[in-house]
């Protein structure tokens, strides 16, 4: 069969099981979308390329699936960078298509012309410039599987546009092997059994989870894990969900806005199950006081992340599943060991202090808190909605006072804190669940970064749900400059927002407006009873802030604000 | 210390790049660098020598595993390994220096690969130490030009004890 670079571009998302793509045209990828609408894939046009990755990325965090994006070239193209680099710090798998002008032209500063695949190597997994029509199908199928198997990841194809309009013979390569790309996905025994001996060695074990648990889909394992041998478990901000946030070997969060119980248990474990995790910094703090009386123990399918930051004492290279099931296999073949008993002065102790220094807030005025509308939030939604954030105190908050049960609810940019990822994120993730209820918890800075895709969500009446925070300020770095620069609010002060109920109405949408207290309740439901897009601007006490803290290069045990 | 990393790579357009990317984004130093074909068309072979400590090191190493495009990296600083480089290298050589010249060029083996009135070019191969040795021999006739290119190495075919 000849078909054309489009064609075969179409036939490949459909064996790849794509029916959703985000996109935005243009010249180089118009033969692209003259094709598009010939085939079973729908197409959701974005206002602006970076929501369309966010979009796709939200998709791919709530379903599992890998998220496709389509854009020109030029600057279609470049605009997609933050969306790739939120994605690739994150090992969110996506492909992103870009248009390229034509071979003959590439390299003479053609009108939107941009060197794609040389401005996004540092940040996607592997990225293409197809030059002959012969190979399209061929990189597609690797695109594919290397955007989702191993420490998955953004993955670019930039197709010019002489490639899209060249004929072929098509064949759709059934399997792949790339000599160079085999990502180790089982365990190896002999260290999964050093690894048992250290649990059962151990008198204050913690497991630390991370977002490999949830891409791996092995929350099931991690519960067991910790169930079965009575471990007490903290995860980043990424594995929210992997752990339910309601169990009771829960410890929450940990890092620079973690819980004081979950520091604390990091602070003096002594042996430390990391899963899934990169000792990023902001969980970290201090990187030779973390966890510096344990023996660390550490699951990853990444090898590059194993004593990265931290040294590790039993490497385990493999998927998290697989790792996690081997775990347990091995722990459970240690024989005369009364798990419950053996751990029960440490579960004691962490539960005795989770109890003392929960996560609180001052609940004194009439103003209204941050943190109590998110719990509202999670209230109202009986917490099955999937959450997104922007990036700041919004986000924290959203971590710290909604409770997590189940993996793919919170979608939140961890790695590279993009704002103005959340609300694109939850278009995304709403199309992958056009039933489920889909709140992007906002700032009022953050949620003016994507703003323009009120005109996405109305125009295909995507009822996504976002509050905005509104304090007035970009309120993370307020909060840093009251603690740490003397109150020296310098370009912090956001006096010119939009009348935000006003805009969501321009573009089509709802909008609410919250400045007291007892309306909060009616309006949160109401909004999340509305049938189409909704803003609601939540005017908060302007200056909260988000506690506890780890100030920035001390150790998790020199925690303010507890 | 010193590493001389032998990687093996997918011969295509951008490979160089990603592992030369892979280097300067994290703000690792590359010492010397040589790239050529390999007997097989499809995989090209890159040698970089660079320096840092173990852990340094070991995380590059894991970092050009990671890269799609490369299919085996070695560390040979660790076995014992063959290590050559190349030098051309122009001397002022008029008639009352040109014996003397041409004296150290045999004692270390390099050839005249070029003659005028009053120079000398020369090729010399070796390790580190012997083109240190020539080039502080030599500098004293004046160097008028010289380039020197990145270390090849091979793994010895007998790894013996120390």
């Amino acid at each position: 069969m000849v078909l054309t670079g489009a064609q075969i571009l179409m036939e490949c998302l459909k064996r790849e099981g794509v029916d959703l793509i985000f996109g935005f045209p243009g010249g180089a990828v118009i033969d692209i979308y003259d094709e598009l609408p010939k085939h079973p894939i729908r197409h959701i046009l974005v206002r602006h390329e970076q929501a369309a990755v966010h979009a796709a990325d939200g998709y791919a965090r709530a379903s599992g699936k890998v998220g496709v994006c389509l854009v020109t070239s030029g600057p279609g193209a470049t605009n997609t960078v933050t969306g790739i680099a939120t994605a690739y710090m994150d090992s969110i798998p996506l492909v992103v298509i870009t248009g390229q002008v034509p071979t003959q032209l590439i390299g003479n500063d053609a009108f939107q012309e941009a060197d794609i695949v040389g401005i996004t190597r540092p940040c996607t997994k592997h990225n293409y410039l197809v030059k002959n029509v012969a190979d399209l199908a061929t990189t597609i199928k690797q695109a594919f599987y290397i955007a989702r198997t191993g420490r998955p990841g953004p993955v670019l194809i930039d197709l010019p546009k002489n490639v899209v309009n060249a004929v072929t013979e098509f064949s759709y390569p059934e399997s792949i092997s790339i000599r160079s790309y085999n990502p180790n996905v089982n365990p190896n025994r002999k260290q999964l059994r050093k690894a048992a001996e250290l649990i059962a060695l151990s008198r204050q074990p913690v497991i630390y989870a991370g977002g490999g648990v949830v891409s791996s889909d092995s929350a099931a394992a991690l519960t067991r894990l910790a169930e079965e041998f009575h471990l007490p478990v903290t995860t980043t901000l990424m594995g929210l969900g992997a752990f339910p946030g309601d169990h009771p070997n829960w410890l929450g969060m940990l890092g620079m806005h973690g819980t004081y119980t979950a520091n604390m248990a990091i602070n003096s474990c002594d042996v430390l199950i990391s899963v899934g995790a990169r000792f990023d910094d902001r969980v970290t703090g201090r990187v030779n006081a973390f966890a510096s009386r344990a023996k660390i123990i550490h699951i990853d399918i990444d090898p590059t992340s194993i004593s990265k930051n931290v040294v590790v004492d039993v490497p385990i290279v493999a998927d998290c599943k697989q790792g996690l099931e081997g775990l347990i296999e091995e722990v459970a073949r240690i024989k005369g060991v009364d798990w419950k008993d053996k751990h029960s002065d440490w579960n004691a102790s962490l539960a005795q202090m989770k109890a003392t220094y929960p996560l609180n807030y001052a609940k004194n005025g009439g103003a209204i808190k941050p943190q109590w509308v998110v719990e509202k939030i999670y209230e109202l939604s009986r917490g099955e909605a999937i959450i997104s954030t922007e990036v700041g105190q919004n986000q924290m908050w959203a971590a710290q006072f909604y409770t997590y049960k189940k993996p793919r609810t919170l979608l939140t940019s961890g790695g590279l804190g993009t704002m103005g990822y959340g609300f694109p994120a939850a278009i995304g993730a709403q199309f992958a669940f056009p039933d489920r209820l889909v709140v992007d918890i906002a700032g009022d800075g953050s949620i003016q970064m994507n703003i323009q895709e009120l005109a996405t969500a109305v125009s295909y009446n995507v009822p996504v749900k976002i509050v905005i925070l509104n304090n007035g300020y970009l309120g993370m770095v307020r909060q840093w400059q009251e603690l740490f620069y003397k109150k020296n609010y310098c370009a912090t002060c956001l006096h010119t927002n939009p009348d935000f109920v006003a805009l969501a109405k321009a573009y089509g949408a709802a909008g609410y407006l919250v400045d007291k207290a007892e309306d909060l309740e009616s309006t949160l439901e109401a909004a999340f009873a509305y049938p189409g897009p909704v803003i609601v601007d939540v005017r908060v006490e302007p200056e909260e802030n988000v506690a506890p803290m780890v100030p920035a290069g001390a150790a998790l045990s020199e925690m303010l604000l507890v | 210390m010193r590493h001389v990393l032998s990687i093996l790579v997918e011969n295509e357009p951008g490979v160089l790049s990603r592992v030369v990317g892979l280097f300067s984004g994290r703000g690792f130093n590359i010492e010397s660098l040589n790239v050529g074909p390999t007997l097989d068309n499809g995989v090209s072979h890159i040698t970089i020598c660079t320096s840092g400590e173990e852990q340094i090191i070991e995380q590059i190493m894991k970092q050009l595993h990671k890269l799609i495009t490369v299919i085996k990296v070695v560390d040979l600083t660790h076995l014992q390994a063959v290590e050559r480089e190349i030098v051309l290298m122009k001397v002022g050589a008029e008639d009352s220096k040109r014996a003397e010249v041409l004296r150290i060029a045999d004692i270390f083996r390099c050839k005249v690969v070029d003659v005028s009135p009053d120079e000398l070019t020369l090729e010399i191969t070796g390790d580190q130490g012997k083109i240190k040795a020539v080039v502080a021999l030599l500098q004293r006739f004046g160097v008028k030009e010289f380039i020197r290119a990145g270390t090849v190495a091979m793994r010895r075919s007998m790894q013996l004890a120390d």
